[in-house]
């Protein structure tokens, strides 16, 4: 037990170490969403209601935490490949699936810089101050958010492992996702069959909690529901990712590009 | 006879080999699916500030999403000489540089005006926005301005992709600068006077508003004031870009830095 926690710790600093030198991720997750977040702030700034300006401003923070695992998660397997690292990863005694969560994890944590510069940024140019009610369950939720999000974004790399341009599924689910998540438009605006796809993915419940927590409300049903939800998206990775290994040792397909 | 080759013929090659995304795997998620996706946000997004109508977004943000193909495609068949080690023999022939440079930027005006549309007509129909009929035509000659426009930044973008050596970087940082300054979401009117100042001199924001006059019911003689305006910006980047290109491809000459990765 101690070990895997070692290994989930250890994983998770080299990669987020990885991530930050890399200019692609370390500029483009912090200046491209507040492109969007500055968009949405002159939109949501013309109907005058302060109160909007808050709701796109607590989104537009936590946007690019899903921005920061769409691209790169749906890459990451093909970088490993690249890389020539793939077969040792697999090789490795430690389970794939385990190999795979602090590595999203690690990608959506990059997220949070997204966020503090967003907040930052709302702040100092418009002047958009998001309370934030009960600080400690609006820690949880962020948190909670970030895990989700990772979850995420494990299910999306080994569901795209025999997609040799992964990235591009990645770049296409980027604006969906700010779509339905609820970051920047209520979910009550879209039609029904797509909010059942909206309810269908964490990040939702853990904008939700963070959201009630800003609020002073009770976040503890939407936080609930993002463990839940998270805690399948997990298993479905986990099962999928022995499903995908044993096909490629059988097709031999593991480092082909 | 020779420079006509170089420009067509050349240019297309040059597109099909460096622009690595023509494969449908990747053009149809990245062409076609996320610019609708990005249409439905901001139009979702409008609803949701009571701000502005559907016609409004998918207007501002089918132009704008040409900037994706137009700039990055630029980039790539440029720059991309670069990544395949190609760029010092291209550049050691006797070529026109024009018709080398300008020829490769054809099939970027192409795409970007096919995706243009594409967005445009797929958006209407799942939004529900009706454009007339007779809009079409002048739409078409429009956005291809717009997109022609929008390739002269691509240019520019192009040649300092000479220079620096993270272009995706430097590719999506023209598209969030077009996304908040060329009008697509926000009307010119409603921006601070320094962005609407900033709007004026960036390619697509003439075309935004020309085309929303368009489906708004105004024929292309009312719009063509604008749409001038707009190929006089693209002709100022393209300019520049053409020069840039020249400036460092010397400069590179003498630094030995045109291939050093």
């Amino acid at each position: 037990m101690t070990r895997t926690l070692r290994m989930l710790a250890v994983t998770w600093w080299l990669q987020l170490k990885l991530l930050t030198v890399s200019a692609f991720t370390g500029v483009l997750e912090i200046v491209y969403p507040l492109f969007f977040a500055t968009t949405a702030f002159l939109v949501y700034r013309q109907n005058g209601d302060p109160a909007a300006l808050v709701y796109a401003g607590l989104g537009s923070a936590v946007m690019g935490t899903w921005s920061a695992i769409a691209t790169t998660a749906s890459s990451a397997l093909q970088f490993a490949r690249w890389q020539g690292i793939l077969e040792l990863l697999v090789a490795a005694p430690t389970p794939f699936a385990l190999v795979l969560v602090p590595i999203t994890t690690a990608m959506a944590t990059t997220g949070l810089y997204s966020l503090v510069a967003t907040l930052v940024w709302g702040r100092v140019l418009f002047g958009i101050e998001v309370p934030v009610a009960d600080p400690l369950l609006f820690a949880a939720g962020l948190l909670m958010t970030v895990l989700a999000i990772a979850m995420f974004g494990f299910l999306l790399s080994v569901a795209v492992a025999r997609y040799r341009t992964a990235w591009a599924i990645g770049n296409m689910l980027e604006y969906p996702g700010w779509l339905l998540c609820g970051f920047l438009v209520p979910l009550a605006l879209f039609p029904t069959w797509v909010q059942w796809v909206s309810w269908a993915l964490p990040p939702t419940w853990g904008m939700d909690a963070m959201r009630a927590a800003s609020a002073g409300e009770s976040p503890w049903f939407d936080l609930a529901v993002c463990v839940a939800l998270a805690t399948v998206y997990a298993s479905v990775a986990a099962l999928l990712s022995g499903v995908v290994l044993r096909s490629a040792r059988r097709h031999a397909t593991l480092s082909l590009t | 006879m020779t420079t006509l080759r170089i420009f067509f013929v050349g240019g297309l090659i040059s597109f099909r080999a460096l622009f690595g995304w023509l494969s449908p795997w990747i053009y149809i998620p990245t062409m076609f699916v996320a610019p609708v996706f990005q249409v439905l946000l901001f139009a979702y997004l409008g609803r949701s500030a009571g701000v502005g109508s559907d016609a409004f977004y998918l207007v501002g943000n089918a132009v704008q999403y040409c900037a994706v193909p137009c700039v990055f495609a630029m980039a790539n068949t440029v720059a991309g000489e670069r990544q395949t080690q190609t760029l010092g023999i291209v550049l050691a022939t006797p070529a026109p540089r024009l018709a080398l440079f300008v020829g490769r930027s054809l099939p970027v005006i192409v795409n970007g005006w096919l995706v243009s549309m594409v967005c445009l007509i797929v958006g209407s129909l799942i939004l529900g926005v009706a454009i007339p009929v007779a809009a079409w035509e002048p739409l078409v000659l429009t956005m291809a301005i717009g997109a022609a426009s929008c390739t002269g930044l691509g240019l520019v973008a192009a040649a300092i992709g000479l220079r620096v050596r993270e272009t995706a970087v430097l590719s999506n940082i023209v598209f969030g600068l077009l996304l908040v300054f060329s009008g697509a979401n926000v009307a010119t009117s409603a921006m601070p006077d320094w962005m609407a100042a900033v709007s004026t001199w960036l390619p697509l924001s003439h075309t935004i508003t020309a085309a929303r006059d368009i489906v708004a019911g105004a024929d292309f003689g009312n719009v063509s004031g604008l749409v001038l305006r707009e190929a006089g910006v693209g002709l100022l980047y393209a300019a520049v870009g053409l020069a840039a290109l020249r400036l460092l491809e010397t400069s590179s000459r003498r630094t030995a830095s045109l291939e050093r990765m």
